[in-house]
């Protein structure tokens, strides 16, 4: 009951806070701890559902509607939950440990950014960039794209488990970024270091804010993805990657195909970054291999251990926690301090006008994550939202086995 | 007639070592035991039959269908499962999700089913789970289908393992030391078990184990390996009192003649 009253409490409050001050960081972290806290609350799943649906279909995009920096924090947010809920396929339940994740974002991002961008023409001559609506055929064949490349880098690394397969992988990530910054010769594929721009946009029409449109596409992009990893998770495909990642012998010994399930869970993983590669370059207009260096696998990856490994709400939160982390806090702590120095402030008798600029908190973003990381590994090495066993209403045998348990 | 199962003159070497020389082995029902000293090669030769090694010379063969050169997968999928000496469990997952990871190679469901919920994954998942409680209902361990694996006593683990294996509803069960680390009792239960598997689900059951009193009261044949060979077959207590076995565990008495090996 106190769980219930206190998520509506909590909604309301974070939904009136961002009302009354449009521009306060923290207001919009409230409201966006509300809609976390509603996601794990122990309430009927129903409930849980509506208050999810008001906080992300209407009062999200409201307060998107007179602060459109919110929305573009929304967004990223619901982009890096995508890659952290693909990852945490691969690394949480199948326990093959990927460092080269960001490759099968780069993948799907380039397929739509060559031929949704007048690049195209260099390539094939004429024709390009294709008419915008093709931008949803594409994110099938992002996904196609993406899930090959992730069984052409499952084949070869099919034998090696834990550091050596993270190595081979990390490798992995970084030829994808390095073919894409030289593939401009001979045929020139991807423009080099240059990148591609201007990438075509889906057509969304309906509403008068485009932005708050592809909000709404990404948003029913991520909960597409949940639904499909819920639905993995909770089959013989999931059980399966499980015992893998619990024990390869013994789950091959108890008749589960090591090659099929590892590729399977490789293909699964890089399809939904594959998709979200897609949107992501149409988001941008414009990418560069920049946007897919070994430090956004790190990002991500970190994404699922600060969530807990093989937990969906985990993947969610922990993408939350470090997207808000990097796009707002650092950034307005950032934005004080330059405040506070260009008004000559002196704290404990020292002037900060004379700080160095290298102290500026967005630029020390990575050294904050590190420190985040360590003190989780100490503090709650099993992540925020960790795993739980699903515990199942079991009938007696011989009659039918009730539904599962609602996400706890 | 076909035996059910036999293995040819199957010999492993490592490197220099030759773990398994020239063992033949046939079973066609009930339960048999392999038992030897330590280091006698019982072991490996389980994982040759179960497609973990792959054995350098011989043949085995399950209902006349060559098993050398399948993956332990296939194998499984055949009808032959087995159990590990220390136990194996998926240790973070619960007892009803390690029995249902028994039951993967006899799922029809794919992919598109398990995506799109069809009602052939749903009854599919139906039956997994009915199965899959009376299987535990079987070993006993009903009442702790959702404890996590890790959690359990190590006697239950023992059981929630052989509730594994037998979710692949297997013809041919190889149980490795399953009565390691239980007491006298606990293994005599455990026995009585067996037993009611092979009368109830026409099981054969082939063991290896340690503890002679166990193996001699419960084994209808027993074979003795020793230095990878092996050297004595027959019933319990025709090989109790074979010179070569009591060579073989307790050493030669001070100038009593060698015994030969058996070479055959």
């Amino acid at each position: 009951m106190i769980h219930i009253v206190a998520s509506i409490a909590l909604l309301a409050v974070g939904g009136a806070a961002v009302w009354v001050f449009p521009r306060s960081i923290l207001a919009f972290l409230t409201f966006q701890g509300a809609l976390m806290a509603i996601y794990v609350a122990r309430i009927p799943g129903r409930l849980r559902l509506a208050l999810l649906a008001v906080g992300l279909l209407v009062m999200m995009p409201y307060i998107g509607s007179f602060n459109g920096y919110y929305l573009e924090v929304a967004t990223q947010v619901g982009i890096f939950a995508a890659l952290a809920l693909g990852l945490n396929i691969v690394v949480g339940l199948a326990g093959l440990l990927d460092l080269g994740y960001v490759a099968f974002f780069a993948v799907g991002a380039y397929s739509w950014a060559i031929l949704g961008s007048p690049h195209g023409n260099v390539i094939f001559g004429g024709g390009f960039p294709l008419p915008a609506w093709m931008f949803f055929v594409f994110l099938f064949v992002g996904l196609l794209v993406a899930a090959v490349t992730g069984v052409l880098l499952g084949l070869p690394v099919l034998r090696l488990r834990g550091d050596y397969l993270a190595i081979v992988t990390l490798g992995f990530g970084e030829v994808i970024r390095v073919l894409a910054n030289n593939l401009d010769k001979p045929i020139n594929l991807t423009n080099g270091p240059k990148g591609l721009t201007p990438i075509s946009r889906p057509p969304l029409p309906g509403f008068a804010d485009y932005n708050m449109a592809f909000y709404f596409l990404v948003l029913l992009i991520v909960i597409v993805i949940i639904i499909v990893n819920r639905r993995l998770e909770d089959s013989h495909i999931g059980r399966a990657w499980e015992a893998m990642r619990e024990d390869e012998l013994a789950a091959q010994a108890m008749g589960v195909p090591l090659v099929r399930s590892k590729l399977l869970a490789f293909a699964c993983g890089a399809s939904f970054a594959g998709v979200m590669g897609v949107v992501f370059s149409a988001k941008q207009l414009f990418i560069n291999p920049e946007s897919f260096t070994f430090l956004e696998s790190i990002g991500v990856l970190a994404m699922v251990i600060l969530g807990g490994m093989g937990s969906i709400p985990g993947a969610v939160v922990g993408a939350t926690v470090v997207t808000v982390l990097n796009l707002q806090v650092l950034k307005g702590l950032s934005l004080y301090l330059n405040e506070l120095k260009n008004a000559g402030t002196t704290i404990l008798g020292y002037n900060l006008a004379n700080l160095p600029t290298q102290l500026e908190p967005a630029k020390y973003e990575r050294m904050v994550f590190g420190i985040i990381l360590v003190v989780m590994m100490i503090v709650r090495p099993q992540g925020l939202f960790p795993a739980r066993r699903r515990q199942r209403e079991l009938a007696h045998a011989g009659e039918g086995v009730p539904p599962a348990a609602p996400p706890s | 007639m076909s035996a059910l199962f036999e293995a040819v003159g199957v010999t492993k070497r490592f490197g220099g070592l030759t773990a398994v020389h020239g063992v033949d082995y046939r079973l066609d029902a009930g339960i048999a035991s392999i038992i030897g000293p330590n280091g006698a090669g019982k072991t490996t030769l389980f994982n040759i039959f179960t497609g973990v090694y792959q054995a350098d010379e011989g043949r085995v063969t399950f209902r006349d269908a060559p098993l050398l050169g399948l993956r332990p997968d296939q194998i499984t999928a055949l009808g032959v499962c087995r159990t590990f000496q220390n136990i194996r469990l998926f240790a973070n997952m619960t007892a009803i999700e390690n029995v249902l990871v028994g039951m993967h190679a006899r799922v029809q469901a794919g992919l598109w089913d398990a995506l799109a919920h069809t009602p052939r994954f749903r009854e599919s998942e139906r039956t997994l789970w009915r199965h899959g409680l009376e299987l535990l209902e079987r070993v006993g361990l009903r009442a702790k289908a959702n404890e996590v694996a890790r959690n359990l006593p190590y006697g239950d683990q023992r059981r929630i393992e052989l509730a594994r294996a037998l979710a692949s509803r297997p013809a041919l069960l190889l149980l490795d030391e399953p009565t390691a680390g239980m007491t006298q009792g606990e293994a005599t239960s455990l026995m009585a078990l067996l037993r009611r598997l092979v009368s109830d689900l026409g099981l054969a059951i082939l063991l290896i184990e340690h503890n002679m009193r166990v193996v001699m009261e419960v084994s209808d044949r027993v074979t003795v390996l020793d230095h990878g060979e092996k050297i004595a077959e027959g019933l319990p207590r025709e090989v109790q009192s074979d010179a070569r076995v009591v060579e073989a565990y307790l050493g030669r008495r001070a100038g009593a003649p060698r015994s030969g090996r058996a070479g055959a």
